[in-house]
């Protein structure tokens, strides 16, 4: 029978809109929503359907019986999971108390599901990967704005120039904003894009900045200096909307362009031509203030400076500028239901909330936990439950996290793939592909809400379950079944619906329901109330960073350079990948199977490397070492060396991307503890790495 | 006289090779055999800004194709529209075709040992649809042409 249902990708954590055909319970169609994106979609898209039929992830709950790592595993029912999971879990909580248990999560919009379970368990331990992503950029807004990260949207396709600090964005391929900025383009507007190296994302720019990693912050400074100095801001928004003015003034008046020129290894006469262009285009002119800025030591004061310019520009809440999201009950409409469970009143495990207390309370910072359960301070961590997370591959050093980790009695993988976390952990719960499992009604906020929902477009093919129903089945049998109040998906979206007017039947005709009928900005008054900063202003000097002792406005310090025969480890993505996720997918693993190791011309020319040679890439302590080719280019800064994230893996039953390529994560040893104290990113980019052009590049031939 | 033909705004094109997927999945090829081919230059400084060029390749559809006459069993066929596709009925997997191809286009699917190329989706085309690299081009960037005569 052929069927066609409306659909969100699960392929990254854009989380497009898909359309699905299937017949007989075969997927044969996948393309974006056709109202929403005319069809398009990337091949991670397409590739769906290999992860679908793909028999290298797991196929029903696997409990381990061998030492933790090695491999060996006993299938198991999901009765007999759920009872075993359960078990451990009311064991560590008669023990140790609920607090003892940590539930990491890759964020996203049913994070509800995860918090609600782990807070009805008892504890106060949710966190989710943004310590390495975008905690910085948070802060950095929470700390101007009053609103977080995704307080702003941006309205790029009526903006006349885009600004891109490392946001390789053709790459990440959030496919509805890469047709804004490529309409952009169309329409004459302009893209500045600032990297170490060169990307598809420059590569479409009509400037670029190949800095010295870790500069950003200077290069921003300047600009704001020099926007400054000739009075490109909006003289009218600043009166109305900020405080702290005259203090920014004072302090960029040393940053000067020919300052930073230097201090980024780049061209002042580029610079000014720069802010020429600002002068031109503004106020519709969007900085971005970062994705993930988990980078350097300054990320988070690179984002406020980001912001701040936003500011400068006055191009908040207008066309081709800023805006805040709306959702249902900024226009007017009843929002739907979520579960949720109050938080448990007990000290975070990771710190965050009595120890940090400038940082947002919600996810916490999960890289703050190692060192903690270590020492079992202020309590021991004896559960992880990882639910699409994989901590070893995400975050720094996982031979670290294995010592922390191995003080746990239990460790849980909830996962689509067998992850390095879950090939580690003692009970692995496979979850259903997003094409064959139905999720519970999100909201997506914008200048025009929606809802959306993810419906299955064919049956599982393995005993795996959908995320909602693992959470359910493992409540039930905790005794915290009130909590999570329906038994179908049906009776689910149903419940969540009631209080909107609207029924799962809305969803059918464009797998969405719009809640306004054309861009909803906010008027000048309503936008007055809007930030949630002590003053009810847009603040550059913070008065939450004084409460800490942090500066609002810190001085640039030069970043460290590498010694000799090393260099700073910079990592990215492709368009193909989405990180470890995809790299043992068949269709994706042919286009590229290994990642390269990226290095400057005339450093490898000083090596005697050309590309394609192998080299032998090596952790500042040795322990660790990876052998790829090098791709030697100009395009890359000479302090640096480049590698796409998300190889380098060490499953087995993964056999497609068993050790191919090169890990960075596992490069970045003692990393865990080199973090961002005013930000709480953890700071991924300050590692230094060995190369040496690799022996085994042998033009003997002494086979037959 | 060839019908049609598919063009790439490289303007809009980000190389994410999304068409190569999309076109395998839609045709069930396993790994091996592409029928399509994004590929990029080294990247170049052009004012300013290291830059490269993106190439869109897949059959050409030949108006006097030089795969067709070689085709022992006749397989390679030319429909009045100009597309030019491979009867997998009665392909042998001789490669005859790849071996007469400047391009050297056609290529073995490993499972079922026979020739394989773009016939520009020709049961979609016939539908009413686009090709699949075209209808799913991630930035829009692929257009299929509809040639006239002038």
């Amino acid at each position: 029978m052929k069927r066609s249902v409306y659909s969100i990708c699960g392929m990254c954590t854009v989380r497009c809109p898909i359309r699905v055909e299937s017949e007989d319970n075969k997927v044969t169609w996948i393309e974006g929503n056709p109202h929403l994106l005319g069809g398009a979609l990337c091949a991670k898209g397409s590739a769906g359907v290999a992860l679908l039929e793909d028999s290298q992830r797991p196929q029903q709950p696997l409990i381990r019986v061998g030492e933790r790592g090695a491999g060996q595993w006993r299938e198991a029912s999901w009765d007999e999971a759920f009872a075993y999971v359960a078990g451990k879990l009311a064991a560590i909580r008669e023990q140790y108390g609920p607090e003892s248990v940590v539930l990491s999560s890759r964020g996203g919009p049913w994070q509800d599901l995860y918090k609600t379970f782990i807070h009805a368990f008892g504890s106060p331990n949710y966190t989710n990967h943004d310590c390495t992503c975008g905690r910085n950029t948070h802060h950095a807004s929470l700390s101007i704005n009053g609103v977080g990260r995704k307080g702003f949207a941006y309205d790029i396709k009526n903006a006349k120039h885009l600004v891109l600090f490392g946001r390789d964005m053709f790459s990440a391929l959030r496919l509805a904003e890469n047709h804004q900025t490529l309409d952009m383009l169309d329409k004459g507007g302009r893209l500045t894009y600032v990297d170490v190296r060169q990307t598809m994302t420059g590569v479409k720019a009509t400037r670029f900045f190949q800095v010295r990693p870790g500069t950003d912050y200077a290069l921003a400074l300047a600009v704001i200096h020099e926007v400054i100095k000739r009075q490109y801001f909006d003289a009218t928004f600043l009166a109305a909307y900020t405080s702290g003015f005259e203090e920014l003034c004072r302090f960029v008046d040393e940053y000067t362009p020919a300052w930073a020129a230097k201090a980024c290894d780049v061209k002042e006469k580029d610079i000014l031509a720069f802010v020429d262009e600002i002068g031109e285009d503004r106020p519709k002119v969007i900085f971005h203030p970062g994705w993930n800025l988990a980078r350097y030591r300054d990320s988070f004061y690179a984002s406020r400076a980001m912001h701040i310019l936003n500011i400068l520009m006055g191009n908040i809440e207008m066309a081709g500028g800023l805006f805040i999201p709306k959702g249902a009950g900024d226009v007017g409409k009843k929002g739907i239901r979520a579960v949720d469970c109050p938080k448990p009143d007990i000290k975070r495990g990771d710190g965050v909330g009595w120890e940090f207390t400038h940082f947002d309370k919600g996810p916490g910072l999960a890289h703050l936990f190692f060192n903690r359960m270590l020492s079992e301070e202020p309590y021991p961590i004896k559960g992880w439950i990882a639910m699409r997370h994989d901590p070893f591959s995400g975050m720094p050093d996982p031979e670290k996290q294995k010592r922390a980790m191995s003080k746990c009695d239990l460790l849980v993988s909830i996962d689509t793939n067998y992850s390095e976390f879950g090939w580690f952990s003692d009970v692995i719960l496979p979850e259903s592909t997003y094409l064959e499992r139905d999720t519970p009604i999100c909201q997506q906020k914008g200048l025009k809400p929606r809802l959306a929902v993810r419906r299955k477009a064919v049956e599982p093919k393995y005993d795996t379950k959908a995320s909602w129903e693992i959470f359910k089945g493992l409540a039930d049998r905790l005794g915290m079944d009130t909590f999570f109040p329906f038994a179908t998906i049906e009776e689910y979206w149903a419940w969540q619906l009631e209080p909107t007017g609207y029924t799962i039947a809305d969803f059918e005709a464009k797998g969405f329901v719009e809640l306004a009928d054309k861009p909803v900005f906010y008027t000048p008054e309503q936008l007055a109330g809007k930030f949630k900063t002590p003053s009810g202003k847009l603040e550059f000097h913070s008065e939450k960073l004084d409460k800490v002792n942090l500066p609002s406005l810190k001085p640039f310090a030069s970043p460290a350079a590498p010694e000799k025969g090393m260099f700073r480890l910079v990592f990215g993505r492709v368009a193909i990948h989405t990180h470890g996720h995809t790299t043992n997918n068949p269709l994706l693993s042919e286009l590229m199977p290994e990642n390269t190791l990226w290095i400057n011309s005339k450093k490898a020319k000083a090596m005697g490397v050309v590309s394609g040679d192998l080299v032998e890439v090596s952790s500042a302590d040795q322990s660790y070492r990876a052998t790829v080719a090098a791709h030697v280019t100009d395009f890359i800064h000479p302090e640096a060396v480049f590698t796409v994230h998300g190889f380098g893996r060490e499953i087995p039953r993964q056999t497609r991307n068993f050790l191919a390529g090169l890990s960075d994560q596992k490069l970045m040893i003692g990393k865990l503890d080199d973090w961002d104290q005013a930000g709480g990113g953890v700071n991924l980019c300050e590692v230094f790495v060995r190369v040496k052009k690799s022996i085994r590049n042998s033009k003997r031939r002494a086979e037959l | 006289m060839k019908k049609y033909t598919i063009r790439l705004n490289t303007r809009r094109c980000v190389a994410c090779h999304g068409c190569e997927v999309h076109c395998k999945t839609n045709k069930s090829l396993p790994v091996g055999p592409m029928l399509c081919d994004i590929s990029t230059t080294p990247l170049k400084k052009i004012g300013g800004v290291p830059r490269l060029e993106i190439t869109f390749s897949t059959c050409r559809h030949c108006d006097q194709p030089l795969c067709l006459p070689v085709c022992p069993t006749g397989a390679m066929v030319k429909r009045p529209d100009g597309i030019v596709y491979i009867d997998q009925a009665t392909c042998i997997g001789c490669m005859a075709c790849a071996n007469a191809c400047p391009w050297q286009i056609p290529v073995v699917n490993p499972e079922s040992g026979k020739a394989v190329k773009c016939d520009f989706c020709m049961d979609r085309l016939d539908a009413g649809l686009k090709p699949a690299c075209v209808s799913k081009c991630a930035t829009h960037a692929l257009k299929l042409v509809e040639l006239v005569e002038a």
